[in-house]
């Protein structure tokens, strides 16, 4: 019996201390016209040998991809100590630390990463994570809803240059709570928010702005000027970012005068493979006069009984084990293991190293760039960090159908939810991409675009982009 | 003590090997928008960071090393193979806005996942996306208020929860911009009837229930339960925490549910992860699929393809960057086809099993279950208030001797309405011995306190650390790490 250790004399042993004759007799509590349950059209038992030969297959199907989408999610290399580690049995099949005395490991780590996220962020402190980037900066609004008190009405400016899967998360979890979420639009020359388009909202009441960086586009946003309006207006800055990317770029504690009083975002490019969009974790941090708002775990240090060092989960007045309805999130499970990985990724990469990352993404986008600018019919519209937006003369899901029979993942379309851009691709470059990938990607794309839309029909159709 | 990683670091050493190389092109970025200084970060070797955290990895208890009968957690064992074939290259360099063309061997893996899960739940439509338990409660709740909204039905704002029920839920109910009202549990540890007649009204939105309850027992009355909150035109959602208890046996849907979540970091085995990541997927009746998060996969022939607006115009939308956690997705999926119909059952049975078990033993040695003529599920409740009094101990001082004898202590103090309570789960991949190990411990432990409660008091003595101090923890906060930092870090 897979996973079922009991021999038939442990069950019948068992049984006679229990004082019953079979091990339905268990389950007579539950109402009879209930035991009825047929799950007989669950697919049939397979041992690990025909499971692995399934699952080769499968992987095999989605695997062999050049990748140059990234959109949210982006492929850098990962040391191979990271996994290895991380994935000892002491770490991944532990559970959330409560018994602390047991659970010094997972709890030192916790510490150690908040330390180095809150100051990846130059922030006071961070939060032992929660599940992933889109729902870290619905909770950063709601955190600072219930931090910005003075507003008569809760109203969150939300950039269109944020990405749009975050955007529709946050519609989906804040409104519950009668938050209003304003979009505002960004400049369509420069791929950013201006202060010409802010002072539209001058008269509003502002409870917070978000401010992506670098934007969904790979625009950089000019977070200083940002973030002194929102200031201006009494309104928090939450700063949605890019966490390899603040190795190299100011970050949110920086901003303006004051800085950003949240910054949140995707960890999943600190040492976490791309892996069909998940598990993934969210970060979040702030200024620390708004601790007891953040929600989900905390780690602090103490000491115990011998005045020796000693890790706990802290501040569990806020939680929802403890508040209940009272508590500031529903949060329970976080993202544990994915913080455990990207905190070793951290230790391994260094500084330097994650600047390096960071330095080296960048480049190759400029390098990429200049070989895309000699194409005449590929315009590029903007973007700053790793990622631009390419204009083609074509459409774009009949681009990307064919460079995936080239093997190449060209990039992510714009045109569901930038339709005014036109037939727009997002494009990323990291650094795990050398000339030689960055030429065959240009020049199958320069092909594919030479080629007549004649095949436009049923091959197409079949491959509908994403959602 | 350990040290801190950032203890071990010295100003300039670095792990070369991992590192891309450096390049000679000058940064054109503007300077107003870059860094001026270093973040705090460690600079170590490749030696020091692994052995650093695979000797934090000795500091813990875990699955793979202790015995760990966490209530409600379900602990059980995670299949290593499992592990392995989700960490396939294919499955990991796989980016989640691929075409749908390069994706149909996740999608078919999520896909099947999907029809599994309504055949044993008894629910007509699943999404996978929401990420952990209280997700999936977010969005199962979500969706009984889209739903009366959609009926114009919008003056009920109010979800019943029992007192028994887990911190989530009432967390989840006041996200989703409800009030809750708290429903007592009777003596035999069933929902108190007469008090959710008397709560019911034109004001309730639904109710959520475990069942079994967090009390480790089966609440009988359920089909009398969802007449009453059907009758007052409102819903049931069925907190799938302990779905492995009645997996194969009972469905939700079959007794009457219309929403719920399951965890399949509990039922369907994925490592827990050090608090996660967990999966929480909702299932729907029919009246309430049409409101499910997306995206969802969906089947047409032999292709599959993720939903667009058009297949769910009324969903309650995205609670996810992407698709939710894919990778426990995917084992979920593995650890399903590794049971088929039979093994599932059988999760149900042998837990059930050695939770009755351990506690017959147990009631012979002579501790007290919370609710002793009731039998067990999954797992149960013993009460130390006797013990506490008689000997000037408590159900802490009990988990934390528990520790010194290398088992994890079971839950604690939960649920709230039994006094001085341990909430055990052992589940079903835990040997006889094993319980047999575990309640020697326990009645040793209970000797001790006789002889000397201070022993107890002062547990546990052979961990790396001995108790700890909370209270300093909250009131001298210390979060992250100053020493040694950078001019510019806080």
């Amino acid at each position: 019996m897979p996973f079922i250790p009991h021999t038939e004399k442990d069950v019948k042993d068992m049984l006679a201390t229990i004082g019953v004759a079979r091990v339905d007799d268990l389950f007579n509590e539950i109402p009879d016209n209930l035991r009825k349950a047929n799950i007989n059209d669950v697919m049939p038992s397979l041992n690990e040998m025909e499971l692995s030969r399934l699952m080769h297959e499968r992987a095999n199907q989605d695997g062999g991809m050049k990748c140059f989408i990234g959109a949210g999610a982006y492929e850098h290399h990962i040391p191979a100590a990271v996994w290895e580690v991380a994935t000892r049995g002491e770490f991944m099949t532990a559970y959330t630390p409560y018994q602390a005395e047991a659970s010094q490991g997972t709890l030192q780590l916790l510490y150690e990463y908040q330390t180095m996220m809150a100051s990846l962020m130059a922030l006071d402190v961070s939060n032992a994570s929660l599940y992933d980037g889109a729902s870290a900066l619905a909770e950063a609004i709601l955190m600072a809803a219930r931090s910005n008190k003075k507003k008569t009405r809760q109203r969150i400016l939300l950039p269109l240059s944020v990405h749009p899967h975050y955007r529709e998360t946050v519609k989906a979890i804040v409104t519950q709570q009668g938050i209003d979420i304003v979009e505002i639009p960004f400049d369509v020359k420069k791929g950013c928010v201006t202060k010409e388009i802010l002072e539209k909202y001058s008269h509003d009441d502002v409870t917070a702005l978000v401010i992506p960086q670098p934007n969904f586009f790979g625009v950089l946003e000019d977070v200083d000027l940002l973030t002194e309006w929102a200031h201006q207006h009494q309104g928090l800055v939450i700063a949605v970012v890019n966490p390899m990317s603040m190795s190299l770029l100011k970050p949110p504690g920086k901003w303006g005068q004051n800085g950003a009083d949240i910054a949140c975002g995707e960890g999943q490019p600190l040492g976490v493979p791309l892996a069909s969009g998940g598990p993934y974790y969210g970060f979040l941090c702030c200024k620390k006069d708004y601790v007891r708002q953040l929600p989900g775990r905390i780690v602090g240090r103490t000491v115990d009984a011998e005045g020796k060092q000693g890790f706990v989960l802290t501040l569990q007045a806020r939680e929802q084990h403890i508040r209940r309805a009272k508590a500031t999130s529903n949060i329970c499970t976080n993202q544990g293991l994915l913080v455990t990985a990207s905190t070793i990724y951290m230790s391994l990469m260094g500084p330097k190293g994650l600047r390096q990352v960071a330095v080296n993404s960048h480049q190759n986008l400029n390098l990429l760039k200049s070989k895309f600018s000699a194409l005449k019919n590929v315009e590029i519209l903007f973007g700053d960090f790793h990622e631009m937006v390419l204009r083609l003369p074509k459409s774009v899901d009949e681009v990307l159908a064919q460079l995936a029979q080239q093997k190449i993942q060209a990039g992510f379309a714009l045109t569901k939810h930038y339709p005014e851009l036109g037939e727009c691709l997002l494009v990323c470059v990291t650094e795990t991409k050398n000339e030689a990938d960055l030429d065959l990607f240009v020049n199958q794309l320069s092909l594919a675009l030479e080629k007549n839309s004649e095949k436009k029909s049923k091959e197409v159709l079949n491959v509908a982009t994403y959602f | 003590m350990s040290q801190l990683i950032f203890e071990l670091s010295q100003h300039g050493r670095v792990a070369k090997a991992q590192q891309p190389r450096p390049s000679s092109q000058k940064l054109t970025l503007p300077a107003h928008l870059l860094r001026q200084d270093e973040p705090n970060l460690p600079e170590v070797s490749e030696l020091q960071a692994v052995r650093h955290y695979t000797n934090l990895s000795r500091r813990n208890f875990s699955i793979d090393t202790q015995f760990y009968p966490l209530g409600s957690c379900t602990m059980k064992y995670n299949p290593r193979g499992v592990h392995k074939l989700a960490m396939l290259e294919g499955f990991l360099h796989h980016h989640p806005l691929s075409l749908d063309m390069n994706s149909q061997g996740f999608m078919a893996c999520a896909y099947e996942l999907q029809e599994m899960l309504k055949t044993v739940t008894g629910m007509k439509g699943v999404s996978l996306t929401p990420m952990a338990g209280a997700q999936g409660e977010f969005a199962g709740v979500a969706m009984i208020r889209a739903y009366h909204e959609s009926r114009g039905d919008t003056a009920r704002d109010e979800i019943l929860v029992p007192d028994a029920a887990h911190g989530t839920n009432p967390a989840s109910a006041v996200q989703c911009g409800y009030k809750v009202r708290e429903i007592p549990t009777g003596p035999d540890g069933n929902v108190d009837i007469e008090a959710l007649r008397a709560a019911v009204g034109p004001n309730t939105a639904g109710i959520m229930l475990t069942n079994p309850s967090t009390l480790g027992v089966f609440e009988q009355k359920i089909q009398e339960i969802a007449a009453i909150i059907h009758k007052a035109g409102g819903l049931l959602y069925y907190d799938g925490a302990n779905l492995n208890a009645i997996l194969g046996k009972v469905r939700p849907g079959d007794m009457g549910f219309n929403v719920m979540h399951i965890n399949l970091h509990k039922t369907f085995a994925t490592p827990h992860g050090g608090g996660g990541p967990g999966g929480g997927p909702v299932a729907a009746c029919e009246r309430l699929a049409p409101f499910l998060p997306t995206p969802i996969v969906i089947k047409n022939e032999n292709h599959y393809r993720w939903s667009t607006e058009k297949d769910f115009p009324h969903t309650i939308g995205r609670l996810s960057a992407f698709m939710g956690n894919a990778g426990i997705i995917l084992r979920a999926y593995m650890y399903a086809r590794l049971l088929g119909p039979e093994g599932m059952q059988r999760v149900a049975e042998f837990a059930t099993l050695n939770a009755n078990y351990l506690l017959a033993r147990l009631k012979k040695a002579g501790f007290t279950p919370a609710y002793p003529t009731r039998r067990a599920s999954h797992e149960f409740i013993i009460t130390l208030k006797t013990e506490a009094k008689e000997l000037n101990i408590s159900a802490l001082d009990v988990a934390k001797r528990l520790l010194d004898y290398s088992v994890h202590a079971p839950t604690m103090y939960f649920p709230l309405l039994v006094p001085e309570c341990l909430l055990i789960e052992p589940t079903e991949t835990e040997t006889k011995e094993v319980l047999d190990h575990f309640a020697e411990i326990l009645i040793k432990i209970l000797q001790e306190a006789k002889e000397n409660p201070d022993l107890l008091h002062n547990a546990p003595y052979s961990l790396p650390v001995r108790r700890l101090d909370e209270v300093k923890a909250a009131r001298e906060l210390d979060l992250t790490f100053t020493k040694n930092t950078g001019p510019d870090t806080a």
